[in-house]
């Protein structure tokens, strides 16, 4: 059944509204009638039809052109076609004149209705995708969609008011799916700069030299293909704010370059000798313990604290474990509006499953969740059993301990569990452990593992 | 009728049985529209049912319309018990053709199966082959086959989990 979207056939002869239902029906619709005006009425208030087909005369009470203006006033979105037998212009453009979509004259041939009613419905299917994404865009945007009572979240959300029309750089940091560029984008939407753009760049998903043109553009012939002068982004940001995703994974010599930038305002494009002087607000946010990066000498202490000015630290998920059964119940109506499913909202007992979850991967994780739930969902209420697959992962995760063994022998492990993870091979053991290969191949000799 | 009963066999597992045919109601006639409404014929063949057949199809030579539309090849209720086609614009002859029995049988099968599939709750289906598809031509019908697209099948299937009737 197109559910989605219901019609009402308004007619005083019974004849006409059953007729024209039942052949509706054939088509898949769910379809009511109505024998007079305020009948009608009584009915679009219970139900959001999306056509209404309405007899223009209909003796006794109100008429189609009234009823019409009457349906509009409850549902404005609504769609009438008015019937008549009586064609003449007049009719015609008062009707339409009075809001009407189309007008028919009985009897008329199966296709026109047909095809009036899928024309009508696919131009409704794309207006109601067209506000979902002004919806999703506008959401995007909104500080108050970060959803919280956790004390902790409440604190930053007051601190990104407070810091919201300030040039300074903010350093966020938290957990991957934390949350860190809605935070970004609440500090920009709220401050000065709100009406000027806001660029996110992901420093991880960019190799160096293309990172480099990103960011600062680059001028004609500075490298093979470079056809013209480019804008980067920090240009494209001028007046606006800058977000840099995943700031510790630039290499030193982009490290310097930002730093420049940070404390001139200025940069050459590359392969360029003019600079360019640029106002944008710089957000940078990491998953990363920079000072310990700092330490180890992989990141320059004088951008860490050039970045961290402002510094803000999400708490992940599983800290703020009183926000999931709000964001879940967030989520349930967002998607479930997007996917067009018909989703009440969450169990009690499936609640209790994501509130026992760990959530390595944070809001994001729960998001996705409840996206795979709501599709695979039977029911009109995602229950326990729609999350049956997640179940597994937490159990697996709160059942490990730390074994009654040396470090050397619990490192020995994780290296083997490791390369038995990634079929051997030691590029990606090493990458999953966080080192280098060549320490890696150091550690097999030691702890005498053949792969 | 004979096709009707053989292709109704094949695609529905239940008990088919021929009535005895009943007159055209005169009431039903639109003499400014020199049709029959096809409401009053259904609404006649629902009081004929009886009452150990879950489905009765009714088969007219007359000219069908409702209120609204133009014109007819059949109707149902969906997921009802009564259905209807006519065979006069399934006709050639309608269309100042020489008679043509092959397509006659053809036409009215796929009718006869378009209209039975509404009462076992099928809708419209989007495949231009398959026999539950809308056709508001004659030539649209032609288009068909004699047959329900897998998705329509499947769900005649199911639908067969209790023993019912047909008439």
């Amino acid at each position: 059944m197109k559910k989605n979207w219901p019609i009402l056939v308004v007619d005083d002869e019974e004849v006409m509204c059953e007729s024209m239902a039942a052949w509706l029906r054939e088509d898949g619709y769910l379809v009511d009638t109505a024998q007079n005006g305020q009948r009608a009425l009584d009915q679009a208030k219970a139900t959001d039809y999306a056509i209404c087909f309405v007899d223009l005369k209909m003796p006794g009470g109100m008429d189609g052109i009234e009823t019409m203006m009457e349906i509009h006033r409850i549902r404005p979105e609504a769609s009438v076609i008015i019937i008549t037998a009586y064609a003449t212009v007049d009719t015609a453009i008062q009707a339409m004149k009075e809001g009407a979509q189309e007008y028919i004259v009985k009897p008329c041939n199966p296709q026109e209705i047909s095809m009036l009613v899928s024309r009508i419905l696919k131009l409704k299917k794309l207006q109601s995708e067209n506000a979902i994404l002004r919806k999703k865009l506008t959401r995007q945007y909104r500080q108050h969609d970060i959803i919280t009572k956790n004390p902790r979240m409440q604190e930053i959300l007051a601190l990104t008011q407070d810091i919201a029309s300030l040039r300074s750089t903010v350093l966020i940091r938290g957990e991957s799916g934390t949350g860190k560029e809605l935070v970004a984008r609440a500090i920009h939407y709220s401050g000065s700069r709100a009406d000027k753009p806001f660029i996110t760049v992901s420093c991880a998903a960019l190799t160096e030299t293309l990172l480099e043109s990103e960011l600062f553009g680059y001028e004609k012939g500075a490298f093979t293909g470079a056809n013209g002068q480019a804008k980067g982004k920090f240009e494209v940001a001028n007046g606006g704010t800058i977000f840099l995703d995943e700031i510790g994974d630039i290499s030193p010599k982009l490290q310097a370059d930002l730093l420049r930038v940070l404390q001139e305002r200025r940069f050459y494009r590359v392969g360029g000798t003019q600079e360019v002087e640029v106002d944008a607000r710089v957000i940078a946010a990491t998953n990363k313990n920079l000072p310990e990066e700092v330490r180890q000498g992989k990141f320059r202490e004088d951008l860490y604290y050039r970045l961290n000015v402002i510094e803000i630290q999400l708490p992940p998920l599983r800290e703020r474990r009183e926000d999931i059964p709000l964001l879940a119940e967030h989520f349930v109506h967002r998607i479930s509006s997007e996917l067009g499913r018909e989703i009440g909202g969450i169990s009690g007992s499936a609640l209790k499953v994501l509130m026992a979850h760990d959530w390595p991967g944070n809001v994001r994780e729960l998001e996705n969740v409840i996206e795979r739930a709501i599709v695979t969902c039977r029911n009109g209420t995602l229950d326990e059993q729609d999350f049956s697959w997640l179940q597994r992962t937490p159990a697996a995760a709160q059942g490990w301990e730390v074994p009654d063994v040396s470090l050397g022998e619990l490192e020995r492990r994780a290296i083997v569990a490791a390369l038995e993870r990634k079929g051997g091979n030691v590029k990606e053991a090493s990458a999953a452990l966080g080192i280098d290969r060549s320490t890696l191949y150091d550690k097999l000799k030691r702890y005498e593992i053949s792969h | 009728m004979d096709w009707i009963e053989s292709a109704a066999a094949e695609w529905y597992p239940l008990p088919i049985r021929r009535l005895a045919d009943l007159p055209t109601p005169v009431d039903a006639y639109d003499p400014k529209r020199r049709q029959y409404q096809s409401v009053e014929l259904m609404r006649m063949l629902d009081q004929s049912r009886p009452s150990d057949a879950s489905r009765i199809l009714g088969v007219t030579e007359v000219d069908l319309s409702i209120p609204m539309l133009s014109f007819l090849f059949g109707q149902a209720q969906l997921d009802g018990p009564v259905a209807l086609i006519s065979l006069c614009r399934l006709r050639q002859e309608f269309y100042g053709l020489p008679g043509e029995d092959k397509v006659l049988r053809e036409r009215t099968v796929k009718e006869a199966l378009h209209e039975l599939g509404h009462t076992f709750g099928l809708v419209h289906c989007k495949e231009p082959e398959c026999v539950m598809s809308l056709a508001t031509h004659v030539e649209f019908v032609d288009t068909k086959q004699e047959q329900y697209c897998t998705r329509c099948g499947l769900q005649l299937v199911e639908r067969f989990a209790s023993p019912e009737e047909e008439v």
